[in-house]
C-alpha cells in the first residue's frame, strides 16, 4: 500500500512538471504572431482536450508500439523497466499539457493589452516579453485554475491502474482481489487520496499568498 | 471482476513477435455493430450521468445555500469529499458497497450509472451554487413579496434564470461527463472502450481500433465544445 501511494505522488509530481512545461510553452504559442505555430497549438490543445484520458493511455499503452519505429519501440517498450509507469508518464503529461496550455491562454489573455505594449516599447524583445512580464503576471493570475489541474493530475494517476502501475487504486484493488474486502480497501484507497488533495491545497493557498503581487487586479480587456 | 492491468496485456507488445503492419481498417468494418453498440452504452451512461447528475445537483446545490446550518455543513462536506476523490475510485466503491446495501449483487451498467450520478451531482452542484449566487437578492427578496413560498422562488424565478446563466459551463461539463464514460470500463460496463478492448483481444489490431475510438470521442466532444463557444458568443454580444 505503502509503495502504490509513492508511486501515486511520484507520478503525480512527475507528470505535473512536465505538463506544465509543455503547457506553458503551447499556451504561449497560442499568442505567438506566426499562424502556423497558432494552428498547431490551437491543434494540439483541442485534439488531446477532446479525448478521453483512458483512451489516450490505452493507445500510448497499446497501440503506439505498432506505429513507432523498431528501434524505438525496442528502446521504450523492452528495454525499460517498468514500462507501464512511463507510458502513463507520457499519456497523463501531454493530456494535462493540453489543459494546462488553455489554462495557460486564458491567463494571458486576461493580461491587459497596454502590458504587451509596455514591454515592447521599453525595448525588451518578444521573447524577453514574455520571460520577464507576461508569464510573471499571468502565472499569478492563473495559480487558482492551475492548483485545481494538479488536483485533478493526481486523481488521474488512478487511471494508471487500467495499464497496470502498481499505484493507490491498483493496490487497493489488489487488496480486494485477495482478501475480498472491496469497501473498506477502496475507503482507505479514498482516504488517501483526500489527505494528498488536502496537503496540495494547504500548500498551494500558502504559495498563492506569497506568490500574489501587492495592489495588482486583474483587469478586464 | 476486473484484475487490471494483467488481463488486457495480451494486447500488442506482449505478443511482440507477431507484429501485423500498417493500417487495417477492415477490424473496424466488420466488427462495426458491436463498436456501435458500445457506443451506444456510452450515451446512455452519458444521458443518464448527465440527467440524475443535474437533477441531483440542483438539490445539493439549493441544500449548500441552505440558513440551516446543520445541511449546509453535511452536504459541503459531501460535496467536497466527492470532488476531491478520483472518480474510478467512486465507480468502484459503489461497485462495492451497493451490494452490501441491498444484499445482492448489482449489475454492473446500474452501478456505474448510480456512481456517476453522485460524483458528477457533486461537480454540478458547485457549477448551479455559483449561477444561483449570481442572481441578485433582489430577484429572491421581490418573488418571496408577492407571496410565494422559498420553494416556490426558488423553484420559478431563481433556477430558470440561473440555469440559463450557467449553460456554458454546464455544456463544458457535459463534454467532460462524456469523456469519463470511459471510466465505466474499470468494472467492466461494456461501453465504447470497453467494446473496442474486447475486439482487440480477439483481433489484435490496437492501432486502428484505439485510433477509432480517440476519432469517435474527438469528433463528439469536439463539436459539443465548439457549440459551447458559439453559445457563449451569442450571449456575450446579446449584453
Amino acid at each position: 500500500m505503502i509503495d502504490g501511494i509513492l508511486t501515486t505522488i511520484k507520478l503525480g509530481i512527475l507528470c505535473w512538471s512536465f505538463a506544465l512545461f509543455i503547457g506553458v510553452i503551447i499556451g504561449t504559442l497560442r499568442y505567438s504572431p506566426w499562424k502556423l505555430a497558432r494552428f498547431f497549438a490551437a491543434g494540439y490543445t483541442e485534439f488531446f482536450r477532446n479525448i478521453p484520458l483512458l483512451v489516450q493511455l490505452f493507445f500510448w499503452y497499446f497501440a503506439a508500439p505498432s506505429v513507432l519505429p523498431e528501434r524505438m519501440v525496442k528502446l521504450i517498450y523492452h528495454d525499460t523497466l517498468n514500462v507501464e509507469f512511463w507510458v502513463v508518464v507520457i499519456g497523463l503529461s501531454i493530456y494535462t499539457s493540453s489543459r494546462v496550455a488553455e489554462q495557460i491562454r486564458a491567463g494571458i489573455g486576461s493580461i491587459s493589452r497596454e502590458q504587451f505594449d509596455a514591454a515592447l516599447s521599453t525595448g525588451l524583445t518578444p521573447l524577453q516579453m514574455y520571460r520577464f512580464v507576461i508569464v510573471p503576471l499571468s502565472i499569478r493570475i492563473m495559480m487558482p485554475p492551475l492548483t485545481t489541474e494538479f488536483l485533478t493530475t493526481f486523481k488521474n494517476t488512478s487511471l494508471a491502474m487500467t495499464v497496470g502501475v502498481l499505484e493507490t487504486t491498483f493496490m487497493s484493488q489488489q487488496i480486494e482481489a485477495y482478501t475480498f474486502h472491496g469497501l473498506e480497501a477502496t475507503t482507505g484507497a479514498s482516504l488517501v487520496y483526500i489527505t494528498i488533495t488536502m496537503i496540495i491545497m494547504l500548500i498551494m493557498t500558502n504559495v498563492e499568498k506569497r506568490l500574489s503581487v501587492p495592489g495588482f487586479i486583474i483587469r478586464q480587456r | 471482476m476486473l484484475r487490471s492491468g494483467f488481463l488486457f496485456r495480451g494486447s500488442s507488445y506482449g505478443r511482440g513477435k507477431i507484429k501485423v503492419r500498417g493500417f487495417d481498417w477492415k477490424v473496424i468494418q466488420n466488427n462495426l455493430p458491436f463498436l456501435l453498440q458500445g457506443l451506444l452504452t456510452t450515451f446512455q451512461l452519458a444521458a443518464i450521468a448527465i440527467g440524475g447528475g443535474l437533477l441531483l445537483g440542483t438539490v445539493l446545490a439549493v441544500a449548500r445555500l441552505s440558513s440551516r446550518r446543520f445541511i449546509y455543513a453535511a452536504v459541503t462536506l459531501l460535496i467536497h469529499l466527492l470532488r476531491s476523490l478520483p472518480l474510478i475510485l467512486v465507480i468502484f466503491w459503489f461497485y462495492f458497497f451497493m451490494p452490501i446495501l441491498i444484499g445482492r449483487p448489482l449489475n454492473d451498467f446500474l452501478s456505474a450509472s448510480i456512481a456517476f450520478i453522485i460524483f458528477e451531482a457533486a461537480h454540478f452542484a458547485e457549477i448551479i451554487r455559483a449561477g444561483i449566487q449570481s442572481i441578485s437578492k433582489g430577484q429572491m427578496l421581490a418573488s418571496l413579496s408577492t407571496g410565494l413560498s422559498y420553494p416556490q422562488s426558488m423553484l420559478y424565478v431563481v433556477i430558470p434564470q440561473a440555469l440559463r446563466n450557467m449553460i456554458p459551463s454546464l455544456l463544458t461539463q457535459s463534454v467532460v461527463i462524456f469523456q469519463d464514460t470511459s471510466l465505466a470500463f474499470v468494472i467492466g460496463v461494456k461501453e465504447f472502450l470497453r467494446s473496442a478492448n474486447i475486439v482487440d483481444a480477439r483481433e489484435v489490431r490496437s492501432l486502428e481500433l484505439y485510433s477509432f475510438v480517440g476519432i469517435v470521442y474527438f469528433i463528439f466532444c469536439f463539436s459539443m465544445s465548439r457549440i459551447t463557444k458559439r453559445w457563449e458568443k451569442k450571449k456575450r454580444s446579446k449584453v
